[in-house]
């Protein structure tokens, strides 16, 4: 028997949240409602009437002095009732503590707490004069996402013919199945492999399809199965991991890939091995050689997250994720997913990192967006919001503060949103004695899972994500996370580290078991795993999909058998499952079983090196750009800098950042939002990571993709530098950088799909040799990165490729936070310097996509010249001459100077004609809105003039003029006027666009 | 003098239990340990070890049911292994002389504990709760404070006007009744209240108020004023460089002035 035990606000107390609905359907559909109002559903399945009864008279389950609760519906006067429920399957965060709080309220045993189950729905109650057609669209656009959630809804008057709605359970019905299926790959041709690989959303080209038909075939694998008992033709199960583990997700096949890349201009051929060690692992190293003793990387891109040293007492480490795919089905599911997924990777870090901030970078498409939407793709404020919200929830909940993003717009972001989420985290440097970023699995440590049960969520997320998205894309990739079992995971598992209880640690991510403990057995040699054990959401599941299922919040770890009584009774204290599916062994073989029956058996040489290598080729031709002058006529310089104000890639984001603690766990130095009314634009975060130490983390970063279309090389040495600049300019010593760089790009492999694969791959081998040159050029370490290369939609007859783009995170390290800089001007007087030369770079620029002009030049990084301004900078900083400091990137010049006059809400007095430039003749246009890389502004006390023009050559410098009390921004050039504006207004401008 | 014990409670989803620890550590606290709820119903660790009693800021359950719903409801039935109800050490704690203080997501604990206001000495009856932020919004936002200086808490004693962080989603007051809230005025257990800015004056306006709390009320004391629960979070201001506006040379007593006032009292005792 189900009961339904409604709750709604008393009539006395606002409801909020339903206000907030109503504003919703009003400002994202255009619908006019008079109201709304919720009622929280709760369906419990396990309980008699008067145990029911006895939840709602407890108040377990609502506030008596805010809420009523009824087992009758308390709906009443309304048009229309629209009832949310969620899917079977669908992780349901409060049903769960739902479930806990009845099961403690009443007092239930174990056995009938185990059989309790409870299922949450939302109801709303809507006031206004709509069509059915309209309540529908209010659901599917609004309310509902149908892959994750069921709708349905009443009229008043087929609620008066029958009152509420059916108790609805979203329990999985299922068996438990065993079986494990044989697939006759021998007897299958080309054409039937490509299908098999197709079909079954293995993401497996026709050649690894052959290798791994080829390696069963193999006398020697032959016997060896016959020994194991195993069917000579793979199971299911070994492909599936075959597939994971050899997915693009994860093995990189296109970093890996051997390209023969063609230069059209020079008619130079160069074939490279592997992007990945050429350009990003041998840079390192390289940086790492030069820096000798002073080298500050522990453990890079062997780990979960790429380590450094901070102090000597305190390690660092960052990794930064996209979660794309997932995010493009169910926005809010997928950012939720991945910002508390990758809060794993530094928990999987050596022995496991307290989690310390998160950084979270979007790309999306105007949520402005008014043309008909292509099939299966979300209108882009929904995805916006979505993706939000997640982020809101996986940062906030978790308790880790979000210190930096951005939000990057492009129409082409429709076809697939980018969501990078990025955490970072510390580790005491030593750990029982030992590095605390090494960690090694032992041969017969036991394999121990910990944290959620597995369902059928997220199965095939690291193949799904290796393909474009289409029509099709399963429903099963998307999830939903619960940072709350994690928090109780990560408290367990910090207690357990501490108290060395075990011997290596690592997330599951994609590929979930599959992954996490096929790269654990590399320590090793080899395991044998037993998927009967391990603990599930529902019955149903076969075991390769136990295997392979990505549920979250789930780690695993190597247990020393003599540890593992204690390690599984602080678990069962702290109310986390662990659960032990079987051994570490030195056997060279990944062995699955389901009890006794074998499910897989493959060599781990096989496994994880027998993927082919693909062979690729890249061909670069410049592309050719229409030159179109930008429209100046009757142009109103004080109009056009409110209108660049208000552009959606350079607008304020507060409405985003508030909804975001930036500031949890107390070190915040320098938040999001700076300034005498808190709402400038910070270059970067600046947090204490020790509280009881002066010492600050810097957090920052670059994404340039609107260089991509000109030159992807130009695109990567841009967005490293504007990383780069960003940390300088609020501190960070340029001689302590990490980065972590993040590919998103479109299928760049020639295909009949992607017949200008050889170009984007062209694009993809200029961005690592720019990403090379100028980390090179910077002494700036990459520590850790991520790839994402299927950034394509198709469906309607459209294809839509994203701008190639590249997400550059930096961490740095100021020596003293009370050294910090801002951005907003601080005092009437102080002097304005600009620090770089301006060139004619408007190509690609914020001002050319205003003025829909083009084909202007694009930004050029001289890296070795930035390098010594930005050191030249760091110690006037650190010798505390400089006040405010900006760097110039998206709007350039005229943005940058609004934006510190808007911070500090007072004006400034500039002469443009005294800008250092490159090359003469600029227009005003150039002057203002070029984006020129590598210019910083600064703003200097008058009395340290002198000190301050010391430190840099003066051809660096230019002296613009100064701030002044009165909240005006007044520019010439020489003694013509260019503009004149209030900051007020010029601060409403930068407010107005996303003020939702 | 009597040593300062302070415990900071954690588990289940609060978050701010390090700095919150670090806080009272560097308002004087003898001891500054953090303890999980399990380590309490294990029984390791008694509240009868401590005598001052922090319950930090966090997302206790998620928020699922409201905010400290649930967790109101497990410490309510919670037994220790030896099968001792917790909630009576939570009393036999207060009674004892203890001193608590609920920050955020601990005053919304507090609250639906019935440990605040605790009117006419009634003690864990749900008089008041914490409703959805007028924005129905999560918000975080730095926001000027005025201690009362009527108040009988201890916590705020002197404080005058202070600035600290607000982090939340569910943080305006809502009384049971109308007599609720003239009862916590009259008694002054209105502790510390949302002021403009500018005019130093209590105020309604968004976002000086940040929630739209009746009569701008941002923390409130018992009867005793030795229990003190506030939505800002005075632990995030340890450091001058927590201000938003310090570069600017902004800034005022930091938070952990309250903390420190509840060192005081407990060694003066």
């Amino acid at each position: 028997m189900l009961w339904r035990i409604e709750t709604t606000v008393r009539p006395r107390v606002a409801d909020a949240a339903g206000r907030r609905v109503a504003a919703k359907i009003k400002n994202e559909l255009g619908l006019e409602v008079a109201g709304v109002r919720l009622i929280r559903v709760f369906t419990v399945a396990g309980l008699s009437r008067d145990e029911a009864q006895k939840v709602v008279e407890a108040a377990a389950l609502h506030d008596p002095v805010l809420q009523t609760a009824s087992l009758l519906p308390l709906g009443h006067d309304f048009d229309w009732a629209v009832e949310v429920g969620l899917r079977p399957g669908v992780t349901d965060n409060e049903g769960r503590t739902a479930k806990e709080t009845i099961s403690l309220v009443l007092g239930l045993s174990p056995e009938r707490a185990a059989a309790l189950a409870v299922f949450t729905a939302q109801q709303y109650l809507i006031d206004g004069a709509l069509s059915e057609a309209q309540v529908e669209r209010i659901c599917r656009d609004l309310l509902a996402n149908d892959l994750i959630q069921r709708h349905e809804f009443k009229s008043a008057a087929q609620w008066a013919a029958h009152h509420g709605f059916t108790p609805r359970s979203a329990q999985v019905a299922a068996e438990a199945v065993s079986d494990v299926a044989a697939v006759d790959l021998a007897a299958m041709d080309d054409a039937a492999l490509a299908a098999f690989s197709r079909d079954n959303t293995l993401a497996l080209s026709l050649s690894e399809m052959r290798v791994i038909r080829d390696h069963f075939l193999d006398e020697r694998t032959a016997a060896a199965r016959k020994a194991a008992g195993l069917p000579d033709t793979p199971t299911d199960a070994e492909i599936e991991v075959l597939a994971q583990t050899w997915s693009e997700h994860c093995k990189h096949k296109i970093f890996n890939a051997k390209i023969t890349y063609t230069d059209k201009r020079t008619g130079e051929v160069r074939v490279i091995d592997s992007l990945y060690k050429t350009f990003i692992q041998g840079t390192t190293a390289a940086i790492r050689t030069g820096l000798g003793d002073r080298d500050y990387c522990l453990s890079v891109f062997t780990d979960n997250a790429g380590v450094i040293k901070f102090t000597d007492a305190l390690s660092v480490c960052i990794k930064v994720e996209t979660h794309n795919s997932p995010s493009a089905l169910d926005p809010y599911g997928g950012a939720l997913t991945g910002i508390v997924g990758v809060n794993r990777d530094p928990m999987g870090t050596g022995m496991g990192a307290n989690l310390l901030c998160n950084t979270d970078v979007f790309c999306f498409a105007s949520p402005f967006y008014d043309r008909e939407l292509p099939p299966r793709l979300l209108h882009p404020r929904r995805v916006l919001e979505g993706v939000r919200e997640g982020v809101e929830h996986g940062g906030n909940k978790s308790g880790i503060p979000t210190v930096n993003g951005s939000i990057v717009f492009d129409e082409r972001y429709l076809g697939k949103p980018l969501v990078f989420c990025g955490t970072v985290g510390t580790m005491p440097a030593t750990l029982h004695g030992k590095p605390s970023h090494m960690k090694k699995a032992r041969p017969g440590d036991a394999i121990v899972m910990t944290g959620g049960r597995i369902g059928k969520d997220g199965i095939h997320g690291a193949t799904f994500s290796s393909e474009e998205l289409h029509e099709g894309s399963p429903a099963t990739a998307v999830q939903i996370g619960d940072p709350i079992t994690q928090r109780k995971m990560y408290d367990f598992l910090m207690r357990a580290r501490d108290a060395g209880y075990y011997n290596a640690i690592t997330d599951n991510g994609a590929g979930g078991l599959s992954s996490s403990v096929g790269e654990m057995a590399r320590d090793t040699g080899g395991c044998e795993l037993d998927l009967s054990r391990a603990p599930l959401k529902y019955p149903g599941l076969r075991p390769w999909e136990i295997l392979l299922s990505e549920a979250q919040e789930r780690m695993t770890l190597a247990v020393p058998q003599d540890r593992l009584p204690a390690f599984l009774a602080l678990a069962r204290e702290m109310d986390v499952e662990a659960s032990v599916l079987g051994t570490f062994t030195e056997s060279g073989y990944f062995r699955v079983t389901y009890g006794d029956k074998p499910v897989a058996g493959l060599s781990m040489d096989f496994l994880h090196d027998g993927a082919p290598q693909l062979l690729l080729e890249a061909v670069w031709e410049e592309p050719v750009r229409e030159k179109i002058a930008p429209q100046t006529t009757d142009l109103d310089q004080a109009q056009l800098l409110a209108r660049m104000l208000g552009r959606l890639n350079i607008c304020s984001k507060q409405y985003v950042i508030r909804q975001y603690d930036h500031e949890v766990k107390g070190g915040s130095a320098v938040k999001p939002l700076v300034g005498v009314k808190r709402d400038g634009p910070a270059d970067a975060g600046v947090l204490r990571p020790d509280l009881s130490r002066p010492e600050g983390l810097v957090v920052s970063h670059g994404i340039c993709p609107k260089f991509s279309d000109i030159d992807t090389y130009h695109m990567m040495a841009a967005a490293i530098d504007e990383a780069v600049r960003n940390a300088v300019a609020v501190g960070a010593d340029p001689a302590t950088l990490a980065g972590v760089d993040n590919f998103c790009w479109c299928d760049p492999v020639a295909s009949e799909k992607t017949p200008d694969g050889r170009y984007k791959l062209a694009q993809l081998v200029r961005a690592n040799q720019a990403l090379a040159d100028v980390c090179l050029a910077y002494g700036a370490p990459c520590v850790s990165g991520k790839d994402s290369m299927k950034n394509d939609y198709t469906g309607g007859g459209v294809k839509i490729s994203i701008p190639p783009t590249v997400l550059f995170s930096i961490i740095g390290k100021i020596d003293d936070v009370s050294k910090s800089v801002t951005s907003d001007f601080k005092r009437p007087g102080d002097l304005v310097y600009l620090l770089g030369a301006t060139a004619s770079e408007l190509g690609g620029s914020e001002l050319e996509s205003e003025l829909r002009a083009g084909g202007g030049n694009v930004p050029v990084v001289d890296a070795a010249r930035f390098k010594a301004r930005y050191h030249d900078l760091h110690r006037a900083m650190s010798a505390r001459l400089v006040n405010a400091c900006h760097d110039l990137s998206d709007g350039g010049l005229g943005v940058a100077l609004a934006e510190m006059a808007i911070g500090g809400r007072l004006g400034a007095t500039i002469d443009l004609a005294r800008m250092p430039v490159l090359g003469g003749g600029l227009s005003t246009l150039e002057l203002l809105y070029s984006e020129s890389a590598g210019r910083l502004l600064a703003t200097v006390a008058p009395e340290n003039r002198a000190a301050f023009e010391a430190h840099f050559p003066a051809a660096e410098l230019g002296l613009l003029g100064v701030v002044t009390h009165e909240p005006v921004l007044e520019l010439r050039s020489g003694m013509a006027p260019v503009l004149r504006e209030d900051v007020e207004k010029l601060a409403h401008a930068f407010k107005s666009t996303l003020d939702w | 003098m009597n040593p300062v014990k302070a415990v900071s409670i954690t588990g289940h989803g609060s978050n701010c239990e390090a700095e919150s620890a670090y806080a009272a550590k560097m308002a004087g606290a003898d001891v500054s340990d953090i303890v999980y709820f399990f380590d309490l119903t294990a029984g390791r660790v008694r509240l009868a070890d401590y005598n001052f009693l922090i319950f930090p800021g966090g997302f206790l359950d998620g928020d699922d049911l409201g905010a400290g719903q649930a967790a109101a409801v497990r410490w309510r039935y919670a037994k220790t292994a030896s099968g001792d109800a917790l909630l009576d050490q939570l009393t036999g704690f207060f009674h004892n002389g203890g001193l608590v203080l609920g920050i955020c997501n601990g005053f919304q604990l507090l609250v639906k504990l019935g440990l605040l206001p605790a009117l006419g000495g009634r003690y864990f009856e749900r008089q008041v709760s914490l409703a959805n932020n007028d924005s129905a919004r999560f918000e975080d936002r730095w926001v000027t404070l005025a201690a009362n200086p009527a108040s009988p808490c201890v916590f705020t004693r002197g404080v005058g006007v202070i600035d600290l962080p607000v982090r939340h989603g569910e943080g305006k007051l809502v009384p049971g009744s109308e007599e609720i809230l003239n009862e916590i005025v009259a008694g002054n257990l209105h502790a510390l209240q949302y002021v403009d800015p500018d005019t130093k004056k209590p105020t309604q306006d968004y976002p000086a108020n940040p929630n739209g709390s009746p009569l701008a009320i941002a923390g409130l004391t018992d009867p005793t004023g030795r229990i003190l629960g506030l939505m800002p979070h005075p632990e995030a201001y340890n450091d001058k460089t927590n201000h938003p506006g310090w570069t600017r040379g902004e800034g005022t007593a930091l938070g952990l002035t309250l903390l420190e006032n509840g060192v005081r009292y407990l060694k003066q005792r």
